[in-house]
């Protein structure tokens, strides 16, 4: 294993979050990273990253493209198992259990932590195939079961009221912010812990991205939220708490209020005021 | 001025259009060709009497229908032996198909216009379809019931029509006995014979077992020999009555109405009724076996076998293929040895279909076959089952002449699946084995579907590979009939490709068999045209069902 670098300027994030919130309740963490390396073949992508996400909270992962933030997010779910010649260190606990452990089923672990990527991907089947979908994989086929689940979970999704009419009705039919909408409802219809959310609104419209942050607002009294967006604006709007990421490294992680008003490093502060990025 | 020309793209363009249009234009005269020679054959032609000179001067009677004609110049006519007049310029023939060819020895004549005196279509000529000998052209004369004329003259036609539809029906129900109940027997019989061998070979024969076989082969017996008392009645029903004709030399001639397929009077057609005429005659092409020699009669078994061999193919191909390609594609390691395995796959694709042939005969036929023989069916040796070409050996053969279109297809509809479907399915907790199910295979099945009918259009026009696995001229059964266990897939089968090649090159009466020719070939086209509407249906239906995200 590669040695995990520690830098002068790497960050603990776990002890701004604890003395930012000294006053409000203990906040109690839901995923906690400890030294997490990757590498794409010899390329190193994250460099010991170390943090805390709070439960029933949203954290937002702001940077520069390339800067690592998606690449952090997929490895919660494991998402970068899939990619060829990718090499892990470090860990990632759920609940204090290690993501990469051995023992880990990783189809077990994706159940408890959903993932809504950054353009719509419905299934080609109807809207109450694509909400039932994770349901039915995990064998439950009880009709009532089904159509319960689908109503609250596009009602979480804020689409019930759009598409209760025609849940038979193919799903690619549906307009961008739909698609997106039912996506959600898709992921928490399995009812995770953690709804990890690339870039949802990148690829919709204003009004839709409106949208999409009211509901992940509504979301978060559920979920445990972490969020990766190029927007800072939405990050100040939906996030409780916002990393800062840059060349594969956290610089910089507080209260989403704190970090944009009064950031601690000189590069936060050069990046949230527009200086590059 | 001329690069300009260039420049501005429209010699690109023409060339672009001159090339479409040739192509269109060989496709519509090849069909065109086909469907012109190959739909006419079902038409009543007229039957004309000449009254012909013979370049001996003796004038006789030629009656037949017109077939061709050919215009050769004076010159090349004198080379070839024709005395040319001065004032002629060339030379007229026509080719006459004058049939009664157990008088004449042939059924087509060439005669030369020059020679024809006189020329009319009586409508009281007839032409008979006969079970042998082919047609029949002349006069009708009289009916007779055993020796006992019973009709001539006008009434002769009437009456005839009456008895002929008898003894259609009568033969009708001979080929059914025969076909039907004696060969289920003798169907049995060989059965019982193959049980017996067995046995015996098992060493479990005893007088026990001796004696239910003897009671069982007793049982058919006594069908037998009911169903034989039968078909003598029948025989002697169907041989009594028969027709007395004229040739047009004037000869007499006696036909037995059972050795009549057909009997009719073109030149007293109307257009309608010729219509009618037309369609029942194609049905009969359709629908009824060959007849001597497969020159004559219909070519159901051959439409049959063929479409037996594209479905069985079809249902070998897929399975195959779609393994193949998703290993490949989803689960081996992509690199050096998966690029050289899609090398051999293409290149399988290339490969001359004789060699298939060869391949299937060697491997499947005789090792395959014959170990299947040894271990299954000991008690058939020395004859073979699965030990000589039929249509299991043809449909294998025939799926690994396709596999590869199939794997290619499916990789490429495989890779078209986006990612993010992937990733979202496996974002929901399924396996990857759940996701390759339930989305992924799914999305990929049109572009399966397009492999197959690729497939089929390559299967279905296939004949070389098929002369040695299990084509035969005549097939005395068709591969699915009504004797247990109904698809029998160690039977030999006809194929409308090879049928083409036996109707057209191996036939003894080339020129009478030239039109089915085309009307097999047309039909071949039809049944491929058809196989591939279907399979494309098929795939547009899925392809809507699954439409995917673009990108």
């Amino acid at each position: 294993m590669a040695s995990i670098e520690t830098r002068s300027h790497s960050f603990d994030a776990s002890s701004i979050l604890r003395s930012t919130h000294k006053h409000d309740d203990p906040v109690e963490p839901c995923l906690k990273v400890e030294n997490l390396n990757l590498y794409y073949g010899k390329k190193q992508a994250l460099h010991g990253i170390n943090m805390e996400m709070p439960k029933k909270k949203v954290t937002a992962f702001i940077g520069p493209s390339g800067c690592g933030k998606s690449t952090l997010l997929r490895c919660i779910n494991r998402m970068n198992d899939l990619v060829d010649g990718v090499t892990i260190d470090g860990k990632i606990l759920l609940h204090d259990e290690n993501i990469f452990d051995k023992s880990v089923n990783v189809a077990a672990l994706r159940r408890r932590v959903g993932m809504v990527f950054q353009k719509p991907n419905p299934f080609p089947k109807s809207i109450f195939e694509n909400v039932t979908y994770g349901l039915r994989i995990q064998g439950i086929n009880d009709k009532r079961i089904l159509e319960e689940t689908v109503e609250t979970s596009l009602r979480g999704a804020a689409l019930w009221d759009e598409v209760k009419d025609r849940l038979n009705d193919n799903a690619l039919g549906l307009s961008g912010g739909q698609q997106q909408r039912l996506v959600i409802a898709r992921a928490i219809a399995i009812a995770p812990e953690v709804l990890l959310l690339d870039e949802p609104a990148s690829a919709l419209d204003p009004i839709s991205t409106l949208k999409i942050e009211e509901l992940i607002n509504e979301l978060k009294e559920k979920f445990t939220i972490v969020i990766v967006t190029h927007n800072m604006q939405q990050a100040a709007r939906v996030s409780d708490y916002t990393a800062f990421m840059y060349m594969g490294e956290l610089i910089e992680m507080g209260a989403t209020s704190q970090l944009f008003t009064k950031p601690t490093k000189k590069q936060t502060e050069d990046y949230i005021t527009g200086r590059y990025g | 001025m001329i690069k300009t020309w260039f420049k501005s793209g429209s010699p690109w363009i023409w060339l672009n259009a001159a090339a479409v249009s040739t192509c269109l234009i060989m496709v519509v005269g090849i069909l065109g060709l086909i469907m012109a020679r190959g739909a006419g054959h079902f038409w009543a032609a007229p039957i004309v009497q000449l009254s012909y000179q013979e370049d001996d001067g003796q004038v006789k009677t030629i009656i037949g229908e017109h077939v061709d004609t050919t215009i050769t110049p004076a010159l090349m006519a004198k080379s070839t032996g024709f005395k040319m007049a001065d004032n002629e310029d060339v030379l007229v023939q026509y080719l006459m198909k004058t049939g009664n060819r157990d008088l004449t020895g042939a059924d087509f004549r060439w005669i030369q216009e020059r020679n024809i005196k006189a020329q009319s279509q009586p409508e009281s000529l007839i032409v008979i379809e006969r079970r042998e000998w082919g047609n029949f052209y002349g006069n009708l004369t009289a009916v007779k019931e055993g020796e006992n004329v019973i009709a001539t003259g006008e009434k002769a036609w009437d009456v005839l029509q009456e008895r002929l539809k008898v003894a259609l029906e009568l033969h009708e129900h001979i080929a059914h006995l025969e076909k039907k109940e004696i060969g289920a027997i003798n169907y049995g019989l060989d059965k019982l014979r193959l049980e017996q061998r067995a046995l015996e070979l098992k060493g479990k024969w005893n007088d026990q077992t001796a004696k239910e076989f003897a009671d069982k082969k007793a049982a058919y017996d006594v069908d037998y020999k009911k169903y034989q008392a039968q078909l003598g009645e029948l025989y002697q029903k169907v041989r009594r009555d028969s027709l007395v004709a004229t040739t047009e030399s004037g000869a007499e001639l006696s036909i037995p109405l059972s050795k009549v397929v057909d009997i009719s009077q073109p030149n007293k057609m109307g257009f309608f009724t010729k219509v009618g005429r037309y369609f029942a005659k194609l049905g009969e092409f359709l629908s009824e076996d060959p007849r001597e020699a497969n020159t004559e009669g219909g070519i159901f078994p051959a439409i049959f076998g063929t479409i037996m061999m594209v479905i069985m193919m079809s249902i070998i191909v897929t399975p195959f293929g779609v393994i193949a390609a998703v290993y490949l594609r989803e689960y081996a390691k992509q690199g050096f040895t998966t690029r050289l395995i899609r090398i051999a796959v293409n290149n399988l694709a290339g490969v001359p279909s004789i060699v298939y042939g060869v391949f299937g005969l060697g491997f499947f036929v005789y090792i395959l076959g014959g170990s299947i023989d040894k271990l299954f069916y000991p008690e058939s040796a020395p004859a073979p089952v699965f030990g000589t070409p039929g249509l299991m050996w043809a449909s294998i053969t025939l799926a690994l002449l396709t596999l590869p279109v199939v794997i290619v297809s499916t990789e490429e509809g495989l890779a078209r699946v986006p990612k993010a479907i992937r990733e979202g399915s496996l974002a929901l907790g399924a396996t990857k084995i759940e996701t390759l199910w339930k989305t992924v295979l799914p999305m990929a099945s049109p572009a399966m579907m397009t492999g197959l009918i690729l497939a089929v259009a390559r299967a279905a026009g296939e004949v070389a590979p098929l002369m040695l696995v299990g084509v035969v001229k005549l097939a005395p059964t068709l591969p699915l009939d009504g004797n247990y266990p109904f698809l029998h897939l160690d039977r030999k089968f006809m194929h409308l490709g090879f049928h083409i090649y036996d109707v057209g090159f191996q036939s003894p009466n080339v020129e009478a068999a030239r039109p089915l020719v085309y009307a097999t070939s047309l039909l071949l086209v039809v049944v491929i045209i058809g196989l591939n509407l279907a399979a494309i249906l098929i795939r547009n239906h899925l392809r809507e069902k699954y439409r995917a995200l673009e990108g």
